[in-house]
């Protein structure tokens, strides 16, 4: 495909569309998913990477920061790995590729690429609005995943870790999850590097909770230091629809992790956890959107950042409560402890009130280490760089905890833990 | 165990000098009890012993057994056995009481050269010592001091102070907020460290500490100096009189 506009490509949005060029045959898709990737990537053509011009992607200049993109790579050796839980149920894409020997018990599952090649999956292949780099760039080069359907009653026994393992070249997945009314479970969705070389990932996932849906989803990002990772997930929330969305970064070299939610079901209640653990010369951004669309719902956000080195940080929290969203209540905190006088991190809260009777705030901190605290530790006889390390760990540890659920804090907690240890 | 000579000492941020030529010797076995109205400089001396930073010592010195602690930091300072029971225990949300209590016990270990605690050695201890203090298994399942009421605090501390065996204890108002009933468990819980080879420093407001926890000395603190020195009975004169007389009488 030829450039028919006049603009200037970057090297990376130049390897982009070469890529596209280049995988097209390749990928798996019947007529209706080819003309919806063909729209996609022409689109992305057009307007290529945003810059700072563009609002949504003010802190993130994603033309200026990704320099290069890796072209696929099939044999890049990645390889599955040990679930974050013990006893998980796994369901695994290496290097790109679905694992077809999955299965849940109770859950209708089929991979993504299956959905690609019949058809079905062209529907879904849309940006969101014009700013969705992230929707473009995915659904134009998606190439596995798992779609999964969990019928209404379905009570998981052990978590669903969804894990992603790639060493080098490009990763498209997609995680589209459909929960019945009252389902219960815990999904971890997770994203790992097996080796040291650059990888380029993109990951879309699509989830709906139904009615009385209890769901804990876990987005856990553990890329390597040289890894570009984008990652979007797009919710929607029925009636009395519980989601637990934690979100822990703690890898990549450039990261934007995108959260969007649509309230449409009353008396849902949406926590959403962040966890971003920034060192050397990471960038990592989260974007958030949640839409009140309905009266009587509740959404809480806190962010916990910690950054060393040069690291960058964003977070931009966007709130939007309908006219009839009556009885909103919605909170917003974002907690950075800079540990760096080179760190910085880019809070931007956004309140877009309609409605009239709602409770709705935020708030954004930064913080050094309490000095009375380190003191109080060290007079017990720790040294300063461990009790340094263990108030570190409690900023953190304090929102991990609240997941009351004890194999799963212990895992999170150890990861964090290990990710401390490495970079404090 | 513990001598201190013509310590002055300032609030690092803006200079005000609190500690102005303390003098004061406690040996190994005493306890000595440290006595005086407020602003004397009794939570700053404490402070000063445990290595704070937040002040800054001017002139004099500290020999403990024989040795200057003034270049040591805090924790230099604990693993060599020097303990303060905080006037006001730091909650720290995010850490386990339990975890917090096993790293420090084996980090004061590792410091001397000692093995670490096994897990079944270490919850062995801890429920022995927190029995003796009546403290509830469920408090320790809380993150360090965090919903502990005042009473809790304090017998923390000590709980603390029994697992840590050092052998200078400073108890900093320990007294303070304490009913009868916590203030006898406290007691308890420092008598039962009272022994030859270990000093305890008893910083309070009142006698009344001082009728479970008897010491061997009292010491009168006054505008960051010691203006009297006694043994028991002077915490008792104290009691009755006031410390006017005493103040007159140095002035």
């Amino acid at each position: 495909m030829n450039m028919q506009t006049g603009m200037k490509l970057s090297v990376a949005e130049t390897a982009l569309c070469e890529a596209y060029d280049h995988a097209i045959g390749e990928l798996p898709g019947d007529g209706a998913v080819i003309a919806a990737r063909d729209i996609l990537i022409s689109d992305f053509k057009d307007a290529g990477l945003p810059t700072r011009r563009v609002e949504a992607w003010h802190y993130t200049d994603l033309k200026a920061l990704l320099r290069a993109v890796p072209a696929f790579d099939p044999a890049a050796s990645a390889a599955k790995v040990a679930p974050l839980v013990e006893g998980s149920t796994v369901l695994s894409v290496v290097n790109g590729v679905a694992d077809t020997r999955g299965s849940v018990d109770g859950v209708t599952l089929r991979t993504f690429a299956e959905a690609l090649a019949d058809g079905t999956a062209a529907e879904g292949l849309t940006a969101r609005d014009s700013d969705d780099t992230i929707g473009r760039i995915n659904g134009a080069f998606v190439r596995d995943g798992f779609v999964l359907d969990f019928p209404d009653g379905t009570e998981l026994a052990a978590p669903l870790e969804i894990q992603t393992t790639q060493n080098a070249g490009q990763t498209h997945t997609r995680f589209p999850a459909t929960f019945g009314a009252n389902v219960k479970a815990t999904v971890i969705e997770r994203h790992v590097a097996t080796g040291d070389n650059a990888a380029f990932v993109t990951t879309v996932s699509d989830i709906s909770l139904a009615d009385g849906a209890e769901i804990t989803w876990i987005i856990f990002q553990g890329q390597g230091g040289a890894d570009t990772h984008l990652g979007q997930i797009r919710i929607t929330l029925g009636t009395d629809a519980k989601l637990r969305l934690y979100v822990i970064n703690a890898g990549g070299k450039l990261v934007r992790q995108e959260i969007h939610v649509v309230v449409s079901g009353e008396g849902s209640d949406l926590q959403l956890r962040g966890i971003n653990l920034l060192g050397g010369e990471t960038h990592n951004d989260v974007t958030f959107t949640v839409g009140h669309n309905v009266p009587h719902t509740t959404s809480t956000e806190v962010l916990r950042n910690v950054i060393f080195d040069r690291a960058r940080g964003v977070f931009q929290g966007q709130i939007r409560v309908a006219p009839d969203a009556q009885k909103t209540d919605a909170k917003m905190s974002c907690n950075t402890l800079l540990l760096s006088d080179e760190a910085d991190f880019s809070a931007k809260p956004e309140l877009e009130i309609f409605a009239d009777d709602v409770q709705c705030g935020h708030g954004a901190t930064v913080i050094d280490i309490d000095h009375v605290q380190l003191f109080y530790l060290m007079a017990r006889g720790i040294p300063e760089n461990k009790a340094r390390a263990m108030l570190v760990n409690a900023f953190v540890a304090e929102i991990v905890e609240e997941l009351e659920d004890e194999p799963l804090v212990e895992a999170l907690e150890g990861v964090i833990a290990a990710w401390l240890e490495k970079h404090a | 165990m513990l001598e201190i000579k013509n310590l002055h000492a300032r609030i690092a941020e803006d200079g005000t000098e609190i500690i102005r030529g303390l003098n004061l010797t406690v040996k190994a076995g005493e306890v000595a009890a440290i006595m005086g109205p407020n602003g004397s400089g009794k939570s700053t001396l404490s402070y000063i012993l445990a290595g704070r930073e937040d002040y800054e010592v001017t002139e004099g010195e500290i020999l403990y057994n024989g040795e200057s602690i003034l270049e040591l930091d805090p924790a230099e300072r604990a693993s060599k056995g020097i303990f303060l029971a905080f006037q006001y225990p730091v909650e720290i949300p995010g850490v386990a009481t339990m975890q917090f209590l096993k790293v420090a016990m084996n980090e004061q270990r590792k410091a001397r050269g000692e093995a670490e605690l096994t897990t079944p050695d270490f919850m062995r201890r801890v429920k022995e010592a927190a029995a003796e203090l009546k403290i509830a298994p469920e408090m320790l399942r809380r993150p360090l001091n965090v919903g502990f009421s005042g009473g809790e605090k304090k017998r923390a501390e000590i709980l603390q102070m029994s697992l840590l065996e050092p052998k200078l204890c400073v108890l900093d108002e320990t007294d303070s907020g304490l009913d009868i009933d916590a203030l006898k468990i406290v007691a308890d819980g420092v008598n039962a460290l009272r022994s030859p080879d270990r000093a305890v420093i008893v910083i309070t407001h009142y006698q009344r500490l001082l009728d479970y926890i008897v010491p061997d000395t009292v010491h009168v603190l006054y505008k960051g100096q010691v203006i009297k020195s006694g043994d028991k009975t002077l915490a008792h004169e104290l009691e009755a009189n006031g410390y006017a007389d005493i103040i007159d009488a140095a002035a």
